[in-house]
């Protein structure tokens, strides 16, 4: 594998990171590191009730405490007509500061200016707010009988937010009726939080020119300028959106929350900077969640395993506001993606939403919109199908699988595959895992009476929103953009309309230009994040920045080469329709030894143009034409202990086809991160609540993340099938990891646990959770 | 309250409030900005320095006060002028970072590891790195990262475990 980057061929090439300087040396520039003279530190009051009205909100201790400068509550935002926020997908709207009443513990209720942190929460500690107690609803189920409303201020009574449904309803229901086998089980995808190591935060200011400077940890900046101007009334111009450094998004860090509009109007009040940090306790109990999504599978299969129909029902717990960052005409996301990698004749999949005392999201974590959920409800259900048909789960899977040959694959709920192959993949997984030995292994444990598991899970996801026929947020389609410029030495700037999180585009980019132009990408600075200067661009989130931003940069870089080869021709002296070009130079057709290289032409275009049009740059705002549909086979293999219901991950194998690879290093490193993720989702994470309403994982103490001790180790390979319809043939891989991890894990438990009658556990499986299950097919067997 | 701290090599006078956390300080009141907070548990080591010489320290868990009359070393120290220390080469060459955010206080407590344990195996990194999360890299390239630091430090790689 080639590590040395050079001019041209920088496709593929395991390319050290350009942008690791300054990390390692302390020198990042993330949100909470700017400091402005002068500036104010916000500090948030929060509800202690899940439910309740306000009966008064007391501020007068807190304006004496030393440091304190103002105190806004939703009163305040509601007579300046900011007390609403209206979320991404344009569905609901959400409370900036509580007004009349809260609705899930934590929730915003005032916010507190001080000279320093210190002060703010010693500020936040003076408001006095009391508060009248309502009653509790946090079971969606429960939500759906609506005798508690919870959002009396919609015109709809109800807690139901909205039913949606893709696919055959009658024929999918006539196929599972008629179908010879059929499985049915509720599985619950658990309340989870992205939890990224740096929480959210911003800083604004109004400048000398009265113009809104906003630092803030988005993945989405010119969304959040669009936002903020019809949010606040501030012409767009009037804002300058910066995202820094960020420490992680994986979609915690693109809806826009309460705080930050708070801090604006700090700012305006008070002719200030104002800064607000939350503390990690903010951000699990108050920023976008996600999942929590109770799916009920129902598949019907031939005796033979062909599958012959596919039935999801889900009630989704949206918490009190529908602040899913969806596309607009997604409500569920792409939750159709749920027929995975099977080519299943029938198929129905309907999604209702509730409100319940809980916080808002639903968001996209690590995930293309839903399709974390979508994925974990197949592959689970595909186990249980293999239960049931006492058939190997590899040959279920193999025998529905959709072929190679039927690509581009028209899904029955309405998605166009692009490519795949998903018999090799399995083929490979399986050769490199040792199935066969595996089997055996456990065959031979399983009559001593030892819990060994083998766990497949042979994924699908759908990536790269969108093409504009289908896909905008707040009206705003899809697309992304890319602007290129050579300098005269042939070096170059790339800026786009996405944002690093710590994907690595300053590398990756780069790459795309130097390999389209010949250059060395070295010297090709990226440049994201900040709205001045960016093009215009939805950002990173849903695995679109390769698909869409990186189709983007390969076409601008293709514009410039146009450009380029007029300049090229009058160098070489021929007809533009003479001039090719060939391994990373242009020459006359057909005769490689008269050439000229990109830099060459590069500096020409500033210096020698000729008729030409002085410089060389280009943009292009990509639409792209489909989505892309990375796939993958992952294997798990874990040994329970019988006693203390412990579970060890022996080994995972993830095979990946995340198409053309720009970066293995990168592309192995996200896998490694996904996975590590998809680990903690299974065996350790969930935000509970508990029925009063209670929020019991608001720390890491609660929440818990992996550490270097629990996480297996992990073992990677691939497959490639190129994308046909983007400019790269490059389909995106950071969610991949995340979205088809979860189900290997947890099918090699209940593989494990098979032989004592266990068919189905939820996330996350604690060992509790297994010794309790083992305890009870114990004590079934003790009594039969 | 008074307190004189060397940071890096360099004295910091300073009038703090007793109840300023040392990570704060050296954010705050010094500018040090490279040691970051991701919890408010100390639970997740992005706050981690070293004090006096070997110890890796949650800045979390210390009071501004308590490092008074003591030696800190930050990310910001490791480099020696422009070169940069085994450790940090060794992260950009493993790839043992991606969005950078834990990577102060998984450098340092690496640094004190190394101290004690010259010649580590990956079992012992792992152990040593527990009280660091990390949310991107998954621990794979970082265990890697401060095996090759261990190698270029003088001391080849034990057994694997």
């Amino acid at each position: 594998m080639s590590t040395e980057p050079k001019p041209g061929g920088s496709l593929g090439v395991a390319m050290k990171r350009k942008e690791d300087p300054r990390f390692i040396q302390g020198k990042g520039r993330y949100v909470d590191d700017i400091s402005l003279p002068g500036m104010l530190h916000l500090a948030i009051v929060r509800s202690p009730y899940p439910h309740a009205g306000i009966t008064s909100i007391d501020i007068s201790e807190a304006m004496r405490v030393p440091g304190v400068r103002a105190v806004i509550t939703g009163k305040d935002l509601e007579a300046a007509g900011l007390g609403w926020l209206p979320t991404f997908h344009g569905f609901d709207k959400q409370m900036v500061l509580a007004i009349g009443k809260v609705l899930f513990q934590y929730q915003e209720v005032a916010a507190v200016f001080a000279e320093s942190r210190g002060a703010a929460a010693d500020g936040a500690e003076a408001v006095h707010v009391e508060y009248a107690p309502l009653p509790v609803v946090t079971d969606p189920f429960a939500a759906r009988t609506d005798q508690v409303i919870l959002r009396p201020d919609r015109e709809k009574k109800t807690n139901h937010i909205y039913h949606w449904e893709v696919g055959d309803k009658d024929a999918t229901a006539r196929a599972l009726r008629t179908s010879p086998r059929r499985i049915s089980q509720r599985i619950w995808f658990q309340r989870c939080h992205p939890a990224p190591l740096e929480p959210c935060g911003c800083v604004a200011q109004f400048d000398a020119m009265g113009r809104l400077q906003f630092y803030v940890t988005s993945q989405a900046p010119h969304v959040y300028r669009t936002a903020l101007a019809i949010v606040t009334g501030i012409a767009e111009d009037k804002i300058h959106v910066i995202s820094p450094d960020i420490g992680g998004g994986f979609g915690n860090k693109v809806p826009v929350y309460p705080g930050y509009v708070c801090a604006i109007v700090g700012a305006l009040k008070l002719g200030r900077p104002v800064k607000w940090i939350e503390s990690r306790t903010e951000n699990l109990t108050s920023t976008g969640f996600a999942r929590d999504y109770h799916m009920d599978v129902e598949i019907g299969a031939t005796d033979d395993g062909r599958m012959t129909a596919l039935h999801v029902a889900t009630t989704a717990d949206h918490g009190a506001f529908d602040a899913a960052a969806d596309p607009t005409k997604y409500p569920a996301g792409m939750f159709g993606i749920v027929t995975g990698s099977y080519d299943v004749p029938a198929a129905h999949a309907e999604v209702d939403a509730y409100f319940t005392n809980k916080a808002p999201g639903g968001i996209a974590y690590r995930c293309s919109f839903r399709v974390t959920e979508a994925s974990y409800a197949i592959e689970r259900a595909m186990d249980i199908l293999a239960d049931e048909l006492r058939m190997d789960p590899v040959e279920v899977r193999r025998k529905n699988f959709v072929r190679k040959d039927q690509f581009p694959y028209q899904s029955r709920l309405g998605f166009t595959y692009d490519s795949g192959d998903y018999q090799k993949a399995l083929d490979v997984a399986l050769e490199k895992i040792g199935y066969t030995e595996l089997l055996k292994e456990q065959t031979a444990k399983r009559l001593r009476g030892e819990l060994m598991g083998i766990g497949f899970s042979t994924f699908t996801e759908v990536v790269g929103a969108g093409p504009s026929k289908h896909f905008d947020i707040l009206g705003i389609k899809m697309f992304d953009s890319a602007e290129i410029r050579i300098h005269p030495t042939g070096a170059g700037i790339v800026r786009t309309g996405t944002k690093s999180q710590g994907q690595g585009h300053e590398t990756t980019w780069a790459q795309i230009v130097a390999e389209e132009l010949g250059l060395d990408p070295q010297n090709i600075m990226v440049e994201e994040g900040d709205t001045d200067t960016a093009p215009y661009g939805l950002g990173t989130y849903a695995s679109r920045s390769t698909p869409v931003a990186g189709g983007a940069i390969a076409m601008a870089a293709r514009r410039v080469r146009e450009k380029a080869k007029k300049v090229a021709a009058h160098l070489l002296e021929v007809g533009e329709a003479d001039v090719e070009w060939q391994d990373y130079k242009f020459q006359v057709k057909g005769v490689p030894a008269k050439s000229v290289t990109m830099k060459e032409v590069a500096f020409a275009a500033y210096t020698n143009m000729s008729q030409n049009e002085p410089g060389l740059e280009a943009s292009y705002y990509y639409d792209p034409p489909n989505m892309t549909f990375p796939s993958g086979c992952y294997v798990a293999v874990v040994d329970v202990d019988r006693e203390t219901g412990e579970v060890k991950v022996r080994r995972f194998l993830a095979v990946d086809d995340c198409g053309i690879i720009i970066n293995p290093l990168i592309v192995e490193g996200q896998i490694h991160g996904g996975l590590t993720e998809g680990f903690a989702i299974a065996f350790m994470q969930e935000i509970q609540y508990d029925s009063d309403g209670n929020n019991l994982n608001t720390n890491f103490t609660d929440y818990l993340l992996p550490t270097s001790l629990e996480t297996p180790h992990w073992e990677t390979a691939k497959v490639t099938t190129p994308s046909p319809h983007h400019p790269i043939g490059a389909k995106g891989v950071g969610e991949s990891p995340n979205v088809g991890s979860p189900a290997a894990f947890v099918n090699a438990v209940i593989d494990a646990l098979s032989p004592l009658g266990v068919r189905h556990l939820d996330m996350p499986i604690t060992r509790d959770k297994v010794w309790r299950a083992i305890r009870a097919a114990e004590a079934k067997t003790a009594l039969a | 309250m008074k307190i004189h701290v060397t940071i890096n090599g360099a004295a910091y006078e300073r009038d703090v409030e007793p109840r300023t956390l040392l990570v704060h300080f050296l954010r705050d009141d010094c500018g040090q900005t490279g040691t970051h907070v991701g919890c408010d548990t100390s639970s997740c080591g992005c706050c981690v320095v070293v004090v006096d010489g070997d110890r890796a320290v949650k800045s979390c868990t210390m009071f501004a006060v308590q490092a008074d009359g003591r030696e800190i070393r930050t990310v910001e120290g490791l480099a020696d002028g422009g070169t940069l220390h085994p450790l940090q080469q060794a992260f950009w060459d493993q790839h043992g970072l991606q969005c950078g955010y834990c990577t102060p206080g998984m450098l340092l407590t690496a640094y004190a590891l190394l101290k004690h344990n010259p010649a580590p195996t990956d079992a012992d990194i792992r152990e040593g790195l527990a009280g660091n999360l990390c949310r991107c890299t998954g621990y794979q390239n970082i265990v890697k990262s401060v095996q090759q630091a261990a190698g270029t430090l003088g001391h080849p790689s034990a057994a694997t475990a």
